[in-house]
């Protein structure tokens, strides 16, 4: 038996440092450094979706459903996919507005009207107070049966007096809490860093705790042998209850894809998730992250549900205990006290984290769209209290502790009926009815005020007839007949059959009944008239709001207020210093030198009524700033007029800056291509200084002697004769360099003449030694030849390869060894390539040298003087051989000396030919 | 009055032009094929003028310049630079690091042999 003392002291424990993160954060926040202004973080905070019906009930779901539990997470991440659209919209919208709840949002899409905000307040209350009760639940439970230690026993309900129930215990301290941190001021768009870093670390210790269980009980299953493994599953009844996990079948795809819509819309739409995902957000780029983050989270949340499911139904084979307490009962079965205290602080996580983020948005709700507005009706006889801020966080206070307290209620009475546990999926629809009025809000700008009231309506009603009744009548609160044969006997309105359908999952059934009906009579009751102005303006705003960073609402009230009484009416909820500096911060924006001097324009007054929106929600601003200025009606038609003008500014500034980057890219490409140009310009002139130096030489030499020979006539025969020869072979070495510069370019410009056919390298190669014999005659080198027998196949233009060939040749010849100089001519295939390398035994080329051989003008030295050649015979043999699809290259044997090969492609006719003769 | 002429280039039908020149000038010739070549044959021999080429294999005519002149008992000695490289920029980059005169190629025979004969009259 572990102490009670002890559970509660840890509990208490792990509170007080929920309370000193909070508290910490907090003070980061008032001295400008943030903690939580870290995408991570937010990522983390979005896992507040994961409840104690996570961390406790997706085992149990395994064990019923096999697989089935996978839809709840696999939608949320696809779901997670349009985030970058929907979510960024949404967030966009709710910062420019300062909308601080889902009610607020969808009451200020359609046209700001308070009794929208106060049916979606209804319904969320409606649908979340009740898997409240399922997290206050999961805490008493999880203490008992901890409390019950090493004995494994399921708590019974068994009425305590309140002071004993350790559940509403659970309840007066996370009210406390979310008192304290959720409402240290009435402006509930501004951020509360403190539960944002707090939900952080729960999402931390949840996480955790779950994968400290999974690990365990996984290593222990590996740790089992095939045969120890069968034996504990060998009974017929374990057999049976295992079928779901090891054979798993997809149950049908209706299912599947209900639920996991139903869970992508609930991790937007749920009012906690609205907070965190929305309202908490601190840069829009955090959402970035948070679309593979949050997935991420959610998989490794549930990587060990299988593993612990299968365990605990080996275990528990007879039913005894239940499958959602799987968690916590096999650490104590495996006698592991400090696990079983680790899993009990994760779903503690787990719970605290809903109930605090949920009752801090409900109350924001509650407080906005249902309390404030009966409140304004009352002023409108009594005169309102001075201090309406103070009034308004208390009405808050009083919402949290109301809604904890509902939540407690509904659990201490609803105990294990089906109602409670079966609330997780059937919160979700009731939160679904959302979506038509959200998501169309967003992408469709013909809705009205009164089609998505009759719409959620609808949906409401739907869901109430559907799912809510069918628990309560499985609860035994009402008669069953009225689940089977429908209400008065009508068996076509059996609310889990409506019209005869039959056979769906009653929530997959409930689902689909109750959003077809509210997005039916959505469109329906819409397109029954057009919206009016203040709806087609706030249209605008929320569709358009991706093409403006900051969507601003266009300025569309003409009347007459007074700056004086507009700011009063701001001081009476935001305080004199709050409001102050806030105007003081409009006065400065607008270019005037002190608040006084701000003109009480449309302006003016749509800042004073957004500031007011952060605090009371947009309808009530808009009746609290009505209330003080005299607003002329505008028409539809100016207010379009407006718009039109507003969106042709828009179009405009779009265009203008579409332009400007266009021109930005037409300049950085304008200055990419004249450094290219300069590049080219460079090599160009270094060619050309090249050539001028190589033309020059020659020239000096033809000069030197013709000016030698033309001043002295009394030279000597044969010295005469000597020099006469020298001016020869300058004269020619000067038009053999004129020509292959000019060859050269006509090549690399693309302009030479390519007479291209098959031919045989092997005739080439003949051809071209007939050029050269003289020279290496002269030389007094040897020559051989190593050639196939059969044709050498190439299609190529062969004069051009014989210009190749000779090259290799006459550098070869001038390079081999001047005493038994020898030259090898090598013709081998290589795949589908003919190979030809020509190899000489002079002195090599350096390592360094292999490719600058090929470089234009390169020349390498024989014994220390200079070759007579021009240097542009590689580099011209190399564009030959490039262009003819092969290659050339240089390499070295260091005995042997140089050696150049090319390659080309076998000829396809050579090709069969090859194949043929082997 | 015989003077000692080295003449250093690796083209080796300008040196014998060169050579031819200066000889019949009543000059006495050594010739050196490279940079390096040249430098040593300029400390061993000490000539009273050096033509030398810019582009030559193991040291350029610019490095022999420059070391040439950084040597208190070399430094005397007269320099012609002669080159293939005619732009202005090596002309002034030659003359600034104590080239005596600068001539390019292809050079006339009477100007060189005037030059020659103007440098070594300064020596003594």
């Amino acid at each position: 038996m572990i102490d009670g003392a002890l559970i509660v002291g840890i509990s208490c424990l792990y509170l007080c440092l929920l309370f000193a993160i909070a508290f910490w954060a907090d003070r980061r926040a008032d001295h400008g450094r943030s903690v939580i202004a870290h995408p991570t973080v937010y990522g983390l905070s979005l896992a507040v979706y994961c409840t104690a019906w996570t961390f406790y009930g997706s085992v149990g779901r395994a064990t019923e459903n096999g697989i089935g539990f996978l839809p709840i997470y696999l939608g949320p991440t696809l779901m997670a996919l349009l985030w970058g659209s929907v979510l960024l919209k949404m967030i966009r919208v709710s910062k420019s507005e300062r909308i601080t709840s889902i009610a607020d949002f969808i009451a200020a899409r359609y046209g700001k009207s308070q009794i929208l905000g106060g049916l979606v307040t209804l319904i969320a209350v409606v649908g979340v107070v009740p898997y409240i009760s399922l997290q206050l639940k999961a805490i008493s439970w999880s203490f008992i049966i901890l409390h019950h230690y090493p004995e494994i026993r399921m708590p019974e309900q068994t009425s305590l007096p309140l002071w004993h129930d350790n559940a509403f215990v659970a309840t007066l301290l996370l009210a406390a809490f979310a008192i304290l941190f959720g409402t240290r001021q009435l402006d509930a768009s501004e951020r509360h860093e403190g539960i944002v870093a707090a939900i952080a670390f729960e999402s931390i210790v949840k996480l955790v705790a779950f994968l400290a269980v999974g690990l365990f009980v996984t290593l222990g299953l590996l740790g089992l042998g095939p045969t120890e493994l069968g034996q504990l599953a060998a009974t017929p009844q374990t057999q049976e209850a295992l079928r779901p996990l090891l054979e798993p079948s997809v149950s049908p795809f209706e299912d599947w894809f209900a639920i996991s819509l139903l869970a992508g819309l609930a991790v937007i739409l749920l009012p906690r998730q609205f907070q965190m995902g929305i309202v908490e957000i601190s840069d829009e780029s955090h959402l970035k992250r948070a679309i593979w983050a949050f997935p991420l989270y959610l998989l490794l949340i549930n990587l060990f549900v299988v593993p612990i499911a299968i365990t605990g139904l080996i275990l528990f084979p007879n039913g005894e205990v239940d499958a959602d307490t799987f968690m916590l009962t096999l650490p104590i079965a495996f006698d592991q006290p400090w696990l079983a205290l680790l899993v009990f602080i994760g779903g503690l996580s787990a719970a605290t984290g809903m109930v605090i983020v949920e009752s801090i948005a409900l109350s924001t709700m509650v407080s906005n769209d249902l309390v404030l507005p009966a409140l304004m009706r009352l002023w409108r006889r009594h005169p309102p209290p001075a201090n309406l801020g103070r009034l308004l966080l208390n009405v808050r206070r009083g919402a949290i502790l109301v809604i904890l307290l509902m939540g407690y209620l509904y659990y201490h009475f609803a105990g294990e009926a089906y109602a409670l546990v079966s609330i997780g999926l059937i919160s979700f629809v009731a939160v679904a009815q959302f979506a038509p009025a959200v998501i169309g809000g967003l992408y469709w700008r013909g809705g009205t005020r009164e089609g998505a009231l009759a719409g959620l309506s609808a949906g409401f009603l739907v869901w109430i007839y559907c799912l809510l009744l069918p628990s309560f009548a499985r609860s035994g609160w009402l008669p069953p007949a009225f689940m089977e044969s429908g209400p008065g006997g009508l068996d076509f309105l059996a609310p889990q059959a409506l019209f005869r359908l039959d056979g769906w999952n009653p929530v997959t059934h409930g689902f689909f009944w109750s959003l077809t009906l509210n997005i039916g009579v959505f469109l329906l009751v819409s397109s029954r008239r057009k919206p009016n102005a203040i709806e087609t303006r706030q249209a605008r705003l929320f569709v358009d709001a991706l093409h403006q960073s900051h969507p601003t609402s266009p300025r569309l009230w003409r009347g007459s207020a007074e700056l004086r009484e507009l700011t009063a009416l701001v001081e009476r909820f935001l305080g004199v210093r709050r409001t102050h500096e806030a105007f003081e911060y409009l006065a400065k924006g607008r270019g005037y030198d002190s608040t006084s001097a701000l003109p009480a324009d449309a302006e003016t007054v749509n800042f004073a009524e957004i500031l007011l929106s952060g605090a009371i929600g947009s309808a009530s601003a808009r009746v609290m700033v009505a209330s003080v200025t005299q607003e002329e009606t505008l028409g539809l038609e100016e207010v379009l007029d407006i718009l039109d003008e507003a969106s042709q500014i828009r179009a405009y500034s779009y265009e203008l800056e579409q332009k400007s980057r266009a021109l930005e890219e037409a300049t950085e490409e304008l200055r990419a291509a004249n450094q290219r140009l300069q590049e080219l310009d460079r090599l160009k002139d270094d060619f050309i200084s090249s050539v001028t130096h190589e033309l020059r030489t020659p020239l000096a030499s033809i000069r030197a002697f013709s000016e030698i020979l033309f001043d002295d006539p009394t030279i000597e025969l044969d010295q005469r004769r000597h020099f006469l020869g020298i001016l020869v072979s300058e004269t020619e070495r000067l038009s053999r360099l004129v020509n292959q510069v000019l060859d050269l370019a006509k090549i690399e410009s693309g302009r030479a003449e390519w007479r291209n056919e098959t031919i045989d390298l092997r005739g080439v190669i003949e051809q071209s030694v007939a050029a050269t014999r003289q020279l290496i005659a002269d030389r007094g080198s040897q020559l051989d030849l190593d050639l196939q027998t059969r044709p050498a196949l190439v299609w190529g233009d062969r004069d051009r390869l014989i210009q190749v060939m000779v090259n290799l040749l006459s550098n070869a010849a001038k390079f081999a060894a001047d005493e038994g100089g020898r030259i090898h001519i090598h013709l081998s295939t290589h795949d589908d390539r003919w190979r030809v390398c020509v190899n000489d035994n002079g002195p090599g080329i350096a390592e360094e040298d292999l490719e600058q051989v090929f470089e234009k003008f390169h020349q390498t030295q024989i014994g220390g003087s200079k070759p007579a050649g021009t240097g542009l015979g590689l580099p011209i043999s190399r564009q030959i051989i490039d262009h003819l699809g092969g290659r050339l290259w240089a390499l070295n044997q260091p005995e042997k000396g140089a050696t150049l090969c090319f390659e080309l492609p076998a000829h396809p006719e050579g090709r069969t030919g090859m194949k043929g003769s082997t | 009055m015989s003077k000692r002429i080295l003449i250093v280039d690796d083209e080796p039908n300008i040196v014998i032009s060169l050579e031819f020149l200066m000889m019949r000038e009543g000059h006495e010739v050594r010739v050196a094929r490279d940079g390096e070549a040249g430098l040593n044959a300029v400390r061993t021999h000490r000539p009273d003028l050096v033509v030398l080429d810019v582009m030559m294999p193991k040291l350029d005519g610019f490095a022999v310049l420059e070391t040439v002149r950084s040597e208190p008992e070399l430094a005397h000695t007269r320099i012609l630079m002669l080159t293939a490289k005619g732009g202005e920029a090596d002309r002034q980059k030659g003359l600034s690091l104590g080239a005596d005169a600068y001539m390019t190629k292809p050079f006339s025979t009477r100007e060189l042999v005037e030059q020659v004969k103007e440098l070594l009259a300064l020596t003594d």
